[in-house]
């Protein structure tokens, strides 16, 4: 019984680490069908904005008490520089390749290569005074009125809110680099973050100990989930995503702006991957090939759920993760210790991490010759779909 | 009517002397080291032509080549390996014994034989190609979902060829550079100039099996296929055979092609089956041109030099110039270099700038070689 839970624990730790970078992955792709290759690269800035946040949070004096909670405010700033970087991705990329997933493919490759070497060759300061700039360069005609932005002088006033994000930019990185000495040069080693006290050591319950990181993440986890149900569910927004998902044409006919939706689209779906990206900080050191090691297995996820439905990928997220814990691990044996020689030396020969993946994928296509479009197929009559 | 008749055959036999000239005199005038270097890319163009007929021709994108080419390397180099492990304790290649294995995994029995590997070389990759890509197809599976079970596929592979010591010595790899053939070092310069030889020779080889095969009545159903699968399969023709057919012809030339890297660089390791080099196969038939089997034998040879030679100078940049380079071609020349010249792209350009008037004032006739007008 004890096994069994310690198991399921594990497998669920595994699989929401998984979700919650696999959500946003799937949402895009149901709504584009755009694979984001850069998606763990948007995963490993997200882990990255943990680190500089906690170094700010060591450094500068007035935010010195308040230490401990440097994981939830790096939570939101990772959402937001990966839905930054996404939504420009969007803008300038992207936009330009639907209808064209094959290319979008490629395409994508090549920024997550870019944003690779920048990590490598700029200095973190730097970079996050560039997605400063961008950020407010991005959202500020938000915030003001139409009437200006579309009057005699709207390309001016444009103009101008993107010189000022330029120059908050450079004050940022200025700023940055001389307040925290190690942001200010450029390094391709890994860096680790160091999870603050409370988070430290487990929780023990019936006999087992449960870390207290996998907890944090599988609560995370389980917020972001809610959060994004909530979303699509409820909010006008939201509500007209699942439109477009469904039918985009239609749904321009009546007057949805789909350029808009989008944007928010991606730009949600990107910011998930920061969150995933603080996630994958807490449990081992950031370095710029960090996405890759998860990407694939948010592919398979992706696969494995279908598209257009949170409850496949939820279901094929925790499978993935219960299936990969107890191959890899080698639980099976210790579960059922007196099976039959030829089954035990095989699950043997499976018992490792990687060789975990070979068997998973290997029961991904035998899954995928009973249910070709996943575990929930969007339902319709077109030939292609 | 001779062959020799039309102004076009004497072109085309000009431009054949000149290449069996170039590839003759190539190792008398480049240095060893840099011989090597095209000896390899060329090797790369073979795979490379594969890429094209799966992805330029049926429009299937594969990011799982790189199986293939391991496969075919791995075969290469454990005959070599096999063929000079005499002295060694056992009589099996060193690395066995740094794992206690005594007794040669009977997998490898075979390897022994020359010309079993020379036939395993393709046919191994081409039988692993045609029963994962039949098991795929059968489904309909295809687009992006393709896409990425073949990139699952390659992580598979490198997994566990990673993992498995006793069997292939995991990440090391096997070593090919101090084995011996006709008793001479696979490493040695005379050795290596053959290998240049020989893969200039297959490349021409392949690229004439690939021409042969897309300009025929198979070549059209793949097209079709690329273009509108559906209409295809109303049309009565099964596509799955086809698909399974050509994913296995590419991994086929994806095995030659790797065999003849690994004796050319001297090592085959799972380093092949990473997913940045099979996906680096598919940008260098986009920039020269898919669907132009040309195309992909230049970019192949092409861009890898350029590689060599930007990260020779400037080590960090080449990665944003291969990241920028899959951006500007994806969306600025979806045809690529080759596609792009042939649609009469310089000729638009310059009329962009000014330079060139546009001169015809009716639509101009496609004309063939008797004055008719084409219809």
């Amino acid at each position: 019984m004890q096994l069994i839970l310690e198991s399921l624990f594990n497998g669920v730790a595994i699989g929401s680490v998984l979700l919650v970078a696999a959500l946003g992955l799937a949402i895009v792709f149901g709504l584009m069908g755009v694979i984001n290759l850069a998606h763990g690269e948007l995963m490993m800035l997200g882990a990255y904005s943990t680190y500089i946040t906690q170094l700010i949070f060591k450094q500068v004096s007035f935010l010195k008490p308040f230490y401990d909670s440097y994981v939830i405010v790096a939570i939101g700033i990772a959402f937001l520089v990966s839905g930054t970087v996404g939504i420009l991705l969007e803008r300038t990329v992207i936009r330009r390749l639907y209808g064209s997933p094959l290319e979008t493919l490629l395409a994508t490759w090549g920024v997550s290569l870019i944003l690779q070497q920048f990590v490598r060759s700029v200095p973190l300061a730097y970079g996050s005074g560039l997605v400063i700039a961008l950020f407010f360069g991005l959202f500020s005609p938000l915030f003001i009125s139409d009437d200006l932005l579309l009057g005699a002088k709207g390309k001016l006033i444009r103009a101008c809110t993107w010189g000022f994000s330029a120059l908050l930019g450079v004050a940022t990185g200025g700023i940055l680099s001389s307040l925290v000495s190690k942001l200010s040069r450029a390094s391709a080693r890994n860096v680790d973050v160091t999870a603050p006290a409370w988070m430290r050591g487990g929780i023990d319950f019936v006999g087992i100990t449960f870390p207290k990181t996998r907890l944090l993440i599988i609560l995370i986890t389980v917020i972001s989930v809610l959060v994004v149900i909530f979303f699509l569910d409820k909010t006008a927004w939201g509500i007209r995503i699942r439109a477009v998902t469904q039918n985009r044409p239609m749904s321009d006919c009546l007057g949805i702006s789909t350029e808009t939706v989008d944007i928010i689209t991606f730009g949600i779906g990107s910011g998930l991957a920061g969150v995933a990206g603080v996630a994958v900080s807490l449990l081992g050191s950031v370095g710029p090939n960090v996405g890759g090691n998860y990407i694939v297995g948010c592919f398979m996820v992706v696969v494995l759920g279908g598209v257009g439905n949170l409850l496949g990928t939820i279901l094929a997220s925790f499978s993935i993760g219960i299936m990969t814990d107890l191959i890899g691990a080698g639980r099976l044996l210790t579960i059922w210790p007196d099976m039959p020689t030829p089954l035990y030396s095989t699950i043997d020969f499976f018992a490792t991490t990687s060789m975990a993946r070979v068997m998973i994928f290997a029961l991904i296509v035998i899954f995928l010759q009973f249910r070709p479009t996943g575990m929930f197929p969007q339902k319709g009559r077109m030939v292609e779909s | 009517m001779s062959i020799f008749s039309t102004k076009k055959s004497w072109i085309n036999l000009t431009i054949w002397v000149l290449i069996i000239a170039l590839i003759i005199a190539a190792p008398s005038v480049l240095p060893v080291f840099r011989l090597n270097l095209l000896g390899r890319y060329l090797s790369l163009a073979i795979v490379a032509l594969g890429v094209d007929l799966i992805w330029g021709f049926t429009g299937m994108l594969s990011l799982g080549q790189g199986i293939f080419f391991a496969i075919g390397g791995y075969c290469a180099a454990m005959f070599l390996q096999l063929n000079s492990a005499g002295e060694f304790p056992n009589a099996i290649p060193e690395f066995f014994g740094l794992y206690g294995v005594e007794k040669l995994p009977f997998f490898w029995e075979p390897f022994k034989s020359s010309i079993f590997t020379l036939i395993s070389i393709w046919l191994l990759p081409a039988i692993i190609a045609g029963l994962l890509g039949y098991l795929v197809f059968r489904n309909r599976i295809k687009g992006v979902y393709f896409s990425i079970l073949t990139q699952a596929a390659l992580l598979v592979f490198f997994n566990f060829f990673n993992g498995q010591q006793k069997l292939i010595n995991g990440t090391n790899g096997l070593k090919t550079d101090v084995t011996q053939l006709f008793g001479q070092m696979v490493g040695s310069e005379i050795m290596q100039r053959w290998f240049f030889w020989i893969s200039a020779i297959l490349v021409i080889l392949a690229w004439f099996f690939a021409r042969w095969i897309v300009r025929d009545r198979f070549g059209n159903i793949l097209i079709g296929i690329r273009d509108d699968e559906a209409r295809v399969r109303f049309t009565g023709y099964n596509p799955v055979i086809f698909k399974t057919i050509i994913f296995s012809i590419a991994g086929g030339l994806a095995g030659v092609s790797g065999a003849l890297y690994t004796v050319q660089s001297g090592i085959v390791s799972p380093q092949f089956m990473t997913v940045p080099f099979s996906i680096e196969m598919v940008i260098w038939v986009a920039v020269g041109g898919r669907g132009t089997l040309l195309g992909a034998i230049l970019g192949a040879v092409l861009i890898n030099y350029a590689k060599s030679l930007v990260s020779e100078a400037l080590p960090a940049s080449w990665m944003f110039i291969q990241g920028g380079l899959f951006i500007l071609v994806v969306t600025a020349l979806p045809e690529g270099v080759l596609g792009w010249i042939r649609k009469g792209g310089p000729k638009k350009l310059l009329f962009l700038i000014g330079i060139n008037k546009k001169l015809e004032t009716y639509p101009s006739l496609e004309v063939n070689e008797q004055g008719e007008v084409k219809s």
